[in-house]
Parts: C-alpha cells; sequence; structure tokens
C-alpha cells in the first residue's frame, strides 16, 4: 500500500515536473522571424500576439550590412550580413509597430502586427 | 550622387557635427583647443572603422548585446566627460570670461579639462561614424547605386553634416564672450541628458534595464525623429518622439546632477576675488 503511494507520488511529482516543462517551454516559444533579404524586409507584416513578451529574431540574409530599427519598438540595431540579432520586445498593445532597415530606408520597410 | 545616399550620411554627420560645433563654441579662447579637437575627430574616425571592421564580433559578444553595451558605454563615458568640463567650467567659467589680461585668463584657460571635450568628440565621432562606414561599406560591396554616385552622396552628405556644425559654431560665436560660457554650458548640460537617456534606451534593449513604460507619450505626428530638425533636436536637447519612462528618468536625473553642480559650485565662487584661484 505504501509502495503504490510512494508510486502516485512519484508519478505525480513527474507530471508536474513535465508539465512546468511543457508551459516553460510554450512561454520561451519559437522566435517571431523578420528577415531582411535583398534590401527588402520579409514578411512585411508579422503578426504575433498581444499582451506578451517575445523574442523576434532579425536575420540579415544580405551580404552587407543593415541596421534594423523601430522608434515604436525602441530598437536600433546593427545587422552584419548574413548573420541575425534577437530582441525580447515586452508586451505589445494590440496594434501596428514600423519596423525598418535604415540603410535601406526606401525599400526595407514592414509592420509588426500586435493582435 | 546618390541623394539617399547623401540622406543618410548627412544625418549620422549631423549628430557628430553638432557636437563638435559645441564643444569648439564652449572652448573658445582655450590654447590647444583646435588639437585636442581634431585629435578626438580623427581618432574617432580611426575608431569608427575598427568598429564597423569588427561589427560581427562585436554584435555577437556578450551572448549579443555586445553592441548595446559598446553604445551605452559610449554614451554614457561621453555623458561623464561632457559633465566633469561643465562642472569645471561652473568653478572657473566666469573667471575666464570676467578676466581682463589676456595673460591671467589663459593662466585659467590653460588648466581646463581640454582632453574631456577632446574625449566627447571622439566618442561622437565613433559612434556615428561607424554607422557611415558600414552603410558606405554596404553600398560599395553591394554594387548597388554604383560606386562614384556612393561616393558623391557619401560627400555631399558628409559636407552638408559639416556646414550645419560650422554654422551652429558661427552663430554661438556671435554670443558675447560674457555670455558665451554660460550659454555652451548649459547647452552641454542639455547635450549629456539626452545621450544619457539614449544609453539607457540601449540598456533596455539589452534587456538589462526596465523601460518603466515602452511609450510615455508619442509626439512623433508633430515632430518627427527622422526629419533633419528632429534629428537636430534628439542631438541637442536629447529630443524622443516616444520616450520611454527610464528614458524620462534618465534623463532629468543627469540633467539635474550636472545643471545643480555647475550652478551651485558658480554661485560658491563668485568672480570678485578670481586672482588668488587663478593660481
Amino acid at each position: 500500500m505504501q509502495s503504490r503511494i510512494v508510486a502516485w507520488a512519484v508519478a505525480a511529482v513527474i507530471g508536474i515536473g513535465a508539465a512546468t516543462a511543457a508551459t516553460l517551454a510554450r512561454a520561451e516559444g519559437e522566435p517571431f522571424v523578420m528577415t531582411f533579404k535583398d534590401n527588402k524586409l520579409e514578411p512585411a507584416e508579422l503578426q504575433v500576439p498581444a499582451g506578451t513578451e517575445f523574442k523576434l529574431v532579425v536575420k540579415n540574409a544580405d551580404q552587407t550590412p543593415e541596421e534594423f530599427e523601430s522608434e515604436d519598438l525602441k530598437v536600433e540595431k546593427v545587422i552584419a550580413g548574413g548573420s541575425e540579432a534577437e530582441f525580447t520586445i515586452k508586451a505589445l498593445d494590440p496594434g501596428s509597430y514600423e519596423v525598418y532597415g535604415e540603410f535601406h530606408e526606401d525599400t526595407a520597410k514592414g509592420h509588426i502586427v500586435a493582435k | 550622387m546618390d541623394p539617399s545616399t547623401a540622406l543618410i550620411v548627412f544625418r549620422e554627420v549631423l549628430e557628430a557635427a553638432l557636437v563638435v560645433g559645441i564643444v569648439m563654441a564652449g572652448s573658445k579662447g582655450a590654447p590647444g583647443r583646435g588639437l585636442w579637437v581634431g585629435s578626438g575627430i580623427l581618432a574617432g574616425v580611426a575608431g569608427a572603422c575598427v568598429v564597423a571592421a569588427f561589427a560581427g564580433v562585436i554584435q555577437n559578444a556578450a551572448a549579443g548585446i555586445g553592441q548595446e553595451l559598446l553604445n551605452a558605454g559610449i554614451l554614457f563615458a561621453a555623458v561623464a566627460m561632457l559633465g566633469w568640463h561643465c562642472i569645471w567650467m561652473g568653478r572657473h567659467g566666469r573667471e575666464i570670461a570676467q578676466h581682463v589680461s589676456a595673460v591671467s585668463r589663459a593662466v585659467v584657460a590653460g588648466s581646463r579639462p581640454l582632453y574631456a571635450l577632446g574625449i566627447v568628440v571622439g566618442l561622437a565621432v565613433l559612434r556615428e561614424g561607424s554607422e557611415v562606414v558600414l552603410f558606405l561599406y554596404g553600398i560599395a560591396a553591394g554594387g548597388g547605386a554604383g560606386a562614384s554616385a556612393m561616393l558623391g552622396g557619401g560627400a555631399v552628405g558628409l559636407a552638408g553634416g559639416a556646414a550645419v556644425g560650422v554654422a551652429i559654431y558661427a552663430g554661438l560665436m556671435r554670443i558675447p564672450m560674457r555670455y558665451l560660457f554660460a550659454v555652451t554650458t548649459w547647452m552641454i548640460i542639455l547635450l549629456a541628458a539626452g545621450m544619457a537617456s539614449q544609453g539607457a534606451g540601449f540598456l533596455v534593449q539589452a534587456d538589462l534595464l526596465p523601460a518603466l513604460g515602452r511609450t510615455l507619450w508619442d509626439t512623433s505626428g508633430i515632430l518627427s525623429e527622422r526629419g533633419v530638425l528632429g534629428r537636430v533636436l534628439h542631438t541637442l536637447v536629447g529630443y524622443d518622439a516616444k520616450p520611454s519612462g527610464i528614458q524620462l528618468l534618465f534623463y532629468a536625473t543627469t540633467l539635474l546632477i550636472i545643471g545643480s553642480l555647475t550652478w551651485i559650485l558658480g554661485k560658491a565662487n563668485p568672480p570678485a576675488a578670481p586672482a588668488a584661484r587663478a593660481a
């Protein structure tokens, strides 16, 4: 009888642990990705959930450096050619946030839309 | 000449040029200032090339926040140097301005921390210059606009930015010597407050500081920071169309600390007995 209780307890602990790990994994989440390619930003509109923190990875698929910038999100970072940078974006209010590549402002434009 | 290249280079050069113009005006009459400021510009350009060459390394350093730390470090170092110079000027500025004899003026002025201004100029050129170098390198390597159009655009942008620096210097030179240092000292305090606010912004981006409210207010509809006037005010008084709480806090704190020290030391040192202090 006692061994059965211990077994249940162990199972419960493993279960809670697994559930916690799963929750954490979801909280960590897959990062949202935007890519500079041919001096354009892809996707031009990125949908993200409003109200939760998320990771944004900005890749620069071009060979030349680009500066990822957004007054709306308050980020500003040079990304070397063929590399990427990660940003932690705190919970956004619903709305549209303008982002762009400062070195190719005419073409490298996009929005992050929080819903 | 490529107009968009010119505009981007102009915007970056503008910020450094305004700093140089104010620093030059604020050190009027100080012997050796040209050498300090000139060395600052040269060191800044050299440093900008090094930073640009190692952009990828810096970007990946410190678990991906190397660039933010470097920018914040440059800005806070500049704030410290500007603050030190203001406090020194609070103590000695009026003596310099009111000394009748050029000799005694030179004695006071000679002890002035011109290296602080040289360092500030170097840091300003370093920060803005590295972006210009990366941008121009990108166009040259990408072969988009053509090398000659790029060079032309870059040259026009550089000349335009430098012209604004010269213009602000010339404007300040019209101020009578009696008031000049009071004006430049307060301009430098505002410059420092703006830099502290920007530095805080980079630390928020690196997730090392809380934003304390991402956007306190939004005046981008009235005056965008991306326009030339917005950029000028961004540099001169730290204008931010969408400031965060922590930026405002850093701005106000810097203003308060440097401003009050400068003011108090200026009060405590009335120009009545300047000769004793000159020694």
